[in-house]
């Protein structure tokens, strides 16, 4: 599958430059679904990159994963979801050094929550590379319960927390990696629109 | 630049070259708090000529009591310092600046490494105290050539983290041993020569740091060198700038009105254009690129000074 493509409209959600080799310098390689394969391809382009990778993989049902484990990186490690590898993640930001690079791929909502943790862990932007594969879902936080929803594909969806139903909005929050989703019917209780799908 | 008269209150030696100075308000009030790296310029009324210099802070930035900075005397500059060391007695009164950072620590790091190299340290003394107070995870290289030169020293509390490299003590600053394993979040400071922030910059790029956990200060004075005159594009006047004259201070007391913060080549306040120049700028700044530079149509005239001809600029 190929890199994901956005339409550039939505000001404020970021733009993924993709993955760019940097060598054989420490790196720390999380990825998610068909970002597996974006991985593959950036080792392809430089065979000295695994030797000093740690790769987290959560496959999703995809099924890059053997592949990837034959590829002989520093570590591999395959994970059930993001969640459960989050202190896995954690410890091996804490281990790493200045010279550490990251390279993320995958869905926007792996790669949203990755990145603030990293500059949380003060790593610099400039030290992150990502790409983006894989569904147009968007992970939404409910501006009213402030609950996350994850893997939203229509407009509007049920909040998964409070119930609401709520409007995709474009509005990006980076802090919390997910887009906004506000209350749909508040003026006009009931009052839902058909359900859309998310094309972008 | 907003600026107060203050009162002198203690002169110390701190090594042979490198005198303390604290200044506090007249009738006790309060001075605006500061953050660490932030420097005041202070007017130095010698014979008819005013001269300004720029010294960083060293008191802690959160007491308004006064403002404290180290002067290291510097018989080859263009006299500021001399001025200092020789006329200025506790009690006198100065024209200070309000405090203005340009090298303020980065709040994005989990760690600060701080390096020195000789009057350098100054900055890093009031870095260090905000670290303090705020709890951060940081340590100090300071470099210097001996012990009794090492006005720093003074300065610096005796913590397992702040180290000391004296070079005649066969204690020279390893860069490769202090940078190497840093843990990611580090973000290091320099202020000294060019010469060591050079090495900072070279040894990090070689270890693969991100280039924007590097802040550095130069410690520049205006040089001072040969007289030269200036011809002023707008009034057409020609006005002279003595040896140990910058060319903004020839400006200001030729009544031109010119903008400036730093003194030091540093902040870009002061950026001319030149209209036309015969002969060769000596640029002595850290602002404009090195294609403005060659070009010779821009100048700092806070720092830089012209040999040539005619040079004619755009004020
Ligand atoms: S005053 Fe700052 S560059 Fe000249």
């Amino acid at each position: 599958m190929p890199a994901t493509k956005f339409t550039p409209s939505i000001t404020s959600r970021p733009v993924y430059d993709g993955l760019t080799p940097h060598g054989a310098v420490p790196a720390l390689m999380l990825a998610n679904g068909p970002g597996g394969e974006a991985l593959l391809e950036l080792i392809k382009t430089d065979p000295t990159i695994p030797g000093h990778a740690h790769v987290i993989y959560i496959p999703e049902g995809c099924g890059f994963g053997k592949t990837l484990e034959s590829k002989g990186f520093a570590s591999y490690f395959e994970a059930a979801s993001y969640a459960s590898v989050l202190p896995r993640f954690r410890k091996l930001l804490a281990e790493a050094g200045m010279n550490t690079r990251l390279y993320l791929a995958g869905t926007e909502g792996l790669i949203g929550q990755a990145t603030s943790e990293a500059l949380e862990a003060g790593m610099l932007p400039e030290a992150i590379d990502a790409e983006h594969r894989g569904s147009l879902a968007r992970r939404m936080q409910c501006v009213h319960c402030k609950g996350i929803t994850e893997n939203v594909t229509t407009d509007p969806f049920t909040c998964s927390h409070c119930g609401l139903s709520l409007f995709v909005r474009d509005h990006y929050s980076h802090r919390h990696a997910a887009f906004q989703g506000v209350c749909v019917d508040a003026e006009t209780p009931g009052e839902i629109p058909p359900r859309q799908e998310i094309k972008a | 630049m907003s600026a107060q008269m203050l009162r002198v209150t203690e002169i110390e030696a701190l090594s042979p070259l490198v005198k303390r100075f604290r200044f506090e308000h007249p009738h006790g009030a309060k001075l605006p708090l500061f953050s660490g790296g932030a420097h005041v310029v202070v007017e130095m009324p010698d014979g008819d000529m005013l001269r300004r210099n720029a010294y960083s802070l060293i008191s802690d930035p959160q007491d308004g009591s006064g403002y404290e900075i180290a002067v290291r005397r510097e018989d080859g500059g263009r006299g500021g310092s001399r001025f200092m060391h020789a006329c200025v007695r506790q009690g006198d009164m100065l024209r200070i600046s309000t405090p203005l950072n340009l090298f303020s620590l980065d709040m994005r790091a989990r760690k600060h490494v701080l390096i020195a190299g000789g009057i350098g340290i100054t900055p890093i003394i009031a870095q260090m105290q905000q670290l303090l107070r705020m709890q951060g995870r940081f340590e100090i290289h300071y470099a210097a050539r001996s012990r009794r030169e090492a006005a720093g020293l003074r300065l610096l509390p005796d913590l397992p983290h702040i180290h000391a490299h004296i070079s005649d003590e066969g204690r020279r600053m390893d860069l490769g041993a202090i940078l190497d394993r840093q843990p990611i979040g580090t973000h290091v400071y320099t202020c000294g020569p060019e010469g060591l922030i050079a090495s900072v910059a070279q040894c990090t790029e070689r270890l693969g740091w991100p280039k924007g956990s590097l802040h550095s200060e130069v410690f520049l004075a205006p040089p001072p060198g040969r007289a030269f005159e200036v011809t002023l594009a707008r009034s057409g006047r020609t006005i002279t700038v003595g040896p140990h004259q910058s060319l903004l201070e020839a400006l200001e007391e030729a009544q031109v009105e010119i903008d400036w913060s730093c003194r030091g080549g540093a902040c870009g306040r002061c950026e001319t254009e030149v209209v036309s120049c015969h002969g060769r700028i000596e640029h002595h700044d850290h602002w404009l690129s090195e294609d403005e530079h060659s070009s010779q149509t821009r100048i700092m005239p806070c720092v830089s000074r012209f040999r040539g001809r005619e040079l004619i600029l755009n004020r």
